[in-house]
C-alpha cells in the first residue's frame, strides 16, 4: 500500500460523496402504508386457488399438502360430476404455518394454486388465520401477471438420463 | 434345483419356475404387470423380456470354451418373456443390459400413449405399478402428440368395484382372477388393438364376496374401491400390518390410517393363511364400528338410572367393590371370542385369584351362511379357538337357556359381559339375561342394548387399538399391532402414523381425531388387581404375552419377534418351523420402512422410561 492508501482518508472521502450524492437524489423508499407496494408477477404473496371460467381447477390431488414444508394446507377430497371428477369438499391454508416458499405452486400438476400478490395479511386470532375455499378462490383474470411470470420460468426440465446418450 | 445366470449372477432355482419367480425369490425385480404367483402368466404386458441364453456345444456334447476357459453362451435373437419362460441347468439370462433396457423403455412409452395421465384424479396414485415403473424403467418422455383413445370412465362393475377403462393396461390379471381364482368369470376383453377394452357379460356384475381383490390386484388405477373413492390420498395414511378380527381366519391385512380414524382395510400377504386375499365382508364391516358409535370412557349408573362417564380410578373402584358385594358364586362372566390370548390369559388369572367360584361362559357367534371354500368360516369371532385354550377348564359348559335360568332364578346376581352385544347375539334370551341380573357389568367398545342397561360400562379398546394376538381356526397364534391412539396410550415411538398425525400440533384443525379413553382388558385387570393390593407387573402386552407363554403349553417358548417373523405359529409348533415360503406383494404405498420395526422400537422405549 502506498502512503496515501495507509492513510484511508481519500476513501473516507469518496464513500462519503456517494452518501451525500444519495441524500439529495431520487428516493427508493417507498412510503408505505400511505403509499402501496404493487409488485410483478415475480412477487410470491399470499397462496389463491385459480378459479377459471368454468370452475375451480383444483383437483384436491393433495400433492401441495404433501409438498407443503409447515403441513400448512389440508384437502379433502369429494367427487363431482364434471369432467374432472374430484374437487376439493375442502381446502384451507393456515396463514400462520405458511412461510410463502411457494413449492405448492411449483408443485401443482393443474397450475391451480398459484402465489398472489396480496401481501397484507392481518389476523385477529388464530381461527381467522386458517383460511377456507371461500377467501382463498381467485378469478383467473386477476392473477394472469404471475401465470405468465410461471410460464416464461419453467421450473423442471426432466434432466437427461446417462442410458439414453 | 437348477442354476441360472442372471447378469453373471448364480441363482439356485426350483424346477418348474419361471425366470421371473426365480429372480424375484432372490431379490432381483424383474419388472412385470401381468404376471401374478397365483394366476396363470399370458406374457402380454411385455414389460418382463430379458435376453436368454444356453452355453453353445459341440457336437459330441461338450461346452464350447473361449480362450479363457469360459462358455460360451449362445443368446436368442430375440428378447423372452422370463414370466414364461421356465428356467433350466446353465441358463444364462442378461436383464441389466442396454438392448433390455432400450425394450423396457419402448414397452412403457407404448403403455403410455393411451394412458390418460390422470394421477392427480387417480385414487392408484402413489401406490401405482404403472407410476413405479415409470420412475424406474422409462425415458420420463412422451413422443406421442396425437389425441389419446378416449374410452367409457367410471363403469359400475358391481356393487363395490368401479372400472375406468381409460387407465386400463390391459394385463388381464382381473379376467384371469375372476376365471381361475373364483371362477365366476363375468369380464373378458372386446375390441381389438389400442381400442381394446373389458366389458363385463350382458346381464351380469361383477358381484362376488372376493371381488374387491381386484382392486390390489390391478396395477394401475382403472379398478378402484367405491368404498375407499376419494376418501384420502394413500401417502397420508399410515399402514399398520394388523389381523382381521371378521372371522375366524384372521386373514393378515392392512389398516390404512387417517387422523386416527380408519379408512381402509386392504390384504396383507400371508401365505399359510390368506395368501394375497381378503373378502369384501371384511374390509367393509372390519372398520366402521371402530370410527363410530363408541364409548369413549367409562361410564357409571347413577342412582336416577342414567350412565354418566367417570375417571378410570373411579370406574375400577366401583367395579371392583361390585364383585366384592357379591359372593364369588353369584358372578356370572360371558366371555367373547373377541378377546386376545393377553385379555384371555389375564382373565384367567384374575378368576383363578380373586373370582374362583364364578360361573365363565364363552359366547360364540356362528353363521353358516358366512361361510365358504375359500376363506371365510362359519366362526365370526378371530380368537375363539384361543380363548378356548387359553381359559381352559375355568369355562363352564352350559347352554344359553341354563345360564338365563341360572340368572332369573338369581343363582346368578352379577352378570359381567365381556365384548359382546348380547341382545345382538342371543336375541331375546340375552335380553332376559340382561334384565334379570342384579347387577350387569359390560366391558364393551360400542354403544349397544347391553350397554344401555348395564350398571356399569368400562370403555374397551378394539383390535385397532391395542397390541395382541389371535389364535385362529387352524390355531396359528398372529400377532397385530396398535394402529391407533388413545388418550390412555398416546403416539409413542415405533408407532405407524402419516406425516400429518405425526407432526400436526393441537391447534391444528385436521390433526390427532377422537382420542378415546379405552383400555384393553388385560389392563383394567392388572389395574383392578393393584386395587386388590396385589402387584402384577404387566405394563405392555409383552409382558402379559411372556407370561401366558410360560403358563400355557401351547404357547410356550413364543415370543412377539418370533411371531412376527415366521408370520404366526401354530399353537405347539416353535420348534418345528415351516419352510420358509415366498411372501408376494404385487405393489403397495412406497417407500415402506420394515414393518415389524414396532415391536423393537417399542421396547427400546419402554425400557427408556
Amino acid at each position: 500500500m502506498t502512503f496515501w492508501e495507509k492513510l484511508y482518508l481519500p476513501e473516507i472521502a469518496r464513500g462519503l460523496g456517494i452518501t451525500f450524492k444519495m441524500l439529495i437524489g431520487p428516493k427508493m423508499t417507498i412510503q408505505y402504508p400511505e403509499e402501496k407496494y404493487h409488485p410483478g408477477g415475480y412477487y410470491r404473496g399470499r397462496p389463491v386457488l385459480v378459479l377459471d371460467e368454468d370452475g375451480e381447477r383444483c383437483v384436491a390431488c393433495g400433492l401441495c399438502s404433501r409438498v407443503c414444508p409447515p403441513l400448512a394446507i389440508e384437502v379433502r377430497a369429494g367427487e363431482t360430476d364434471r369432467e374432472k371428477e374430484r374437487y376439493p369438499v375442502k381446502f384451507e391454508i393456515n396463514m400462520l404455518r405458511c412461510i410463502f416458499c411457494g413449492l405448492c405452486e411449483e408443485v401443482c400438476p393443474e397450475e391451480a394454486i398459484v402465489m398472489s400478490k396480496d401481501l397484507e395479511m392481518v389476523f385477529e386470532n388464530r381461527e381467522s388465520a386458517i383460511l377456507g375455499k371461500e377467501k382463498l378462490l381467485v378469478p383467473v383474470a386477476q392473477l394472469q401477471d404471475r401465470l405468465e411470470y410461471l410460464r416464461m420460468h419453467q421450473y423442471y426440465e426432466p434432466p437427461a438420463r446417462a442410458q439414453d446418450a | 434345483m437348477p442354476t441360472i445366470y442372471i447378469d453373471g449372477k448364480p441363482i439356485e432355482a426350483r424346477e418348474g419356475q419361471s425366470i421371473l419367480e426365480a429372480a424375484l425369490e432372490h431379490g432381483i425385480e424383474i419388472p412385470h404387470f401381468c404376471w401374478h404367483p397365483a394366476m396363470s402368466a399370458p406374457a402380454n404386458c411385455r414389460i418382463c423380456l430379458v435376453k436368454v441364453g444356453m452355453p453353445r456345444r459341440k457336437p459330441d456334447g461338450s461346452f464350447e470354451t473361449d480362450e479363457n476357459g469360459n462358455p460360451v453362451i449362445q443368446y436368442m435373437p430375440k428378447l423372452q418373456p422370463s414370466c414364461r419362460y421356465p428356467v433350466s441347468e446353465g441358463l444364462h439370462v442378461l436383464f441389466q443390459v442396454p438392448e433390455v433396457i432400450e425394450s423396457q423403455h419402448a414397452v412403457m412409452e407404448f403403455l403410455l400413449i393411451n394412458h390418460p395421465l390422470d394421477c392427480p384424479i387417480c385414487d392408484e396414485a402413489g401406490e401405482c405399478k404403472l407410476q413405479e415403473y415409470a420412475y424406474f424403467y422409462s425415458r420420463g418422455k412422451s413422443r406421442f402428440v396425437e389425441e389419446k383413445n378416449h374410452k367409457p370412465k367410471h363403469v359400475i362393475w358391481g356393487p363395490n368395484v368401479i372400472f375406468d377403462a381409460e387407465r386400463c393396461i390391459s394385463c388381464s390379471r382381473c379376467i384371469r382372477y375372476a376365471d381361475e381364482i373364483l371362477h365366476d368369470p363375468v369380464i373378458d376383453f372386446v375390441d381389438r388393438g389400442d381400442h381394446v377394452t373389458i366389458e363385463l357379460f350382458p346381464g351380469t356384475q361383477f358381484d362376488n364376496p372376493y371381488s374387491m381383490n381386484v382392486i390390489e390386484l390391478c396395477p394401475v388405477g382403472a379398478l378402484t374401491s367405491r368404498d375407499f373413492r376419494f376418501k384420502a390420498r394413500v401417502w397420508e395414511m399410515s399402514f399398520t400390518p394388523s389381523v382381521c378380527p371378521g372371522c375366524a381366519r384372521g386373514c393378515n391385512m392392512y389398516v390404512g390410517v387417517l387422523h386416527n380414524q380408519i379408512l381402509r382395510l386392504q390384504p396383507r400377504t400371508n401365505m399359510y393363511v390368506n395368501q394375497y386375499w381378503m373378502c369384501d365382508a371384511g374390509r367393509l364391516t372390519q372398520y366402521p364400528f371402530v370410527n363410530e358409535n363408541r364409548i369413549d370412557k367409562p361410564l357409571v349408573c347413577t342412582e336416577n338410572g342414567t350412565l354418566t362417564e367417570v375417571s378410570w380410578e373411579e370406574a375400577l373402584d366401583t367395579f371392583w367393590n361390585k364383585l366384592q358385594s357379591v359372593d364369588a358364586k353369584e358372578i356370572g362372566i360371558v366371555v367373547s371370542g373377541m378377546l386376545t390370548n393377553e385379555d384371555a390369559f389375564a382373565l384367567r388369572r384374575f378368576i383363578q385369584e380373586y373370582i374362583p367360584a364364578a360361573t365363565v361362559m364363552l359366547m360364540t357367534v356362528e353363521d353358516p351362511e358366512f361361510e365358504d371354500d375359500f376363506l371365510r368360516v362359519r366362526d365370526r369371532r378371530p380368537n375363539t379357538r384361543g380363548v378356548q385354550t387359553i381359559l381352559g377348564d375355568v369355562l363352564a359348559s352350559l347352554s344359553v337357556e341354563e345360564f338365563r335360568a341360572k340368572v332369573e332364578s338369581k343363582q346368578l346376581k352379577l352378570v359381567w359381559v365381556i365384548g359382546e352385544d348380547l341382545e345382538q347375539v342371543w336375541g331375546e334370551e340375552g335380553r332376559k339375561i340382561a334384565d334379570g341380573a342384579d347387577t350387569l357389568i359390560v366391558a364393551a367398545s360400542n354403544v349397544s342394548s347391553t350397554t344401555q342397561v348395564a350398571d356399569l360400562v368400562l370403555s374397551l379398546a378394539t383390535y385397532a387399538e391395542m397390541e395382541g394376538t389371535f389364535t385362529n381356526i387352524d390355531g396359528r397364534v398372529q400377532h397385530f399391532i396398535p394402529a391407533l391412539t388413545t388418550a390412555e396410550r398416546p403416539y409413542r415411538w415405533g408407532m405407524k402414523a402419516s406425516r400429518w398425525d405425526k407432526m400436526g400440533a393441537w391447534n391444528d384443525r385436521w390433526s390427532h381425531g377422537p382420542q378415546r379413553h379405552c383400555r384393553p382388558l388385560w389392563q383394567m385387570l392388572a389395574a383392578t388387581a393393584s386395587i386388590a393390593g396385589h402387584s402384577w407387573n404387566y405394563r405392555k402386552a409383552a409382558d402379559v404375552f411372556a407370561d401366558l407363554a410360560q403358563t400355557v403349553e401351547g404357547f410356550a417358548r413364543m415370543t412377539y419377534a418370533l411371531l412376527d417373523e415366521r408370520r404366526g405359529i401354530p399353537l405347539g409348533k416353535v420348534d418345528e418351523p415351516e419352510p420358509p415360503v415366498f411372501h408376494y406383494d404385487s405393489h403397495r404405498l412406497k417407500p415402506e420402512s420394515e414393518e415389524y420395526r414396532y415391536v423393537q422400537v417399542y421396547d427400546k422405549a419402554e425400557q427408556w422410561w
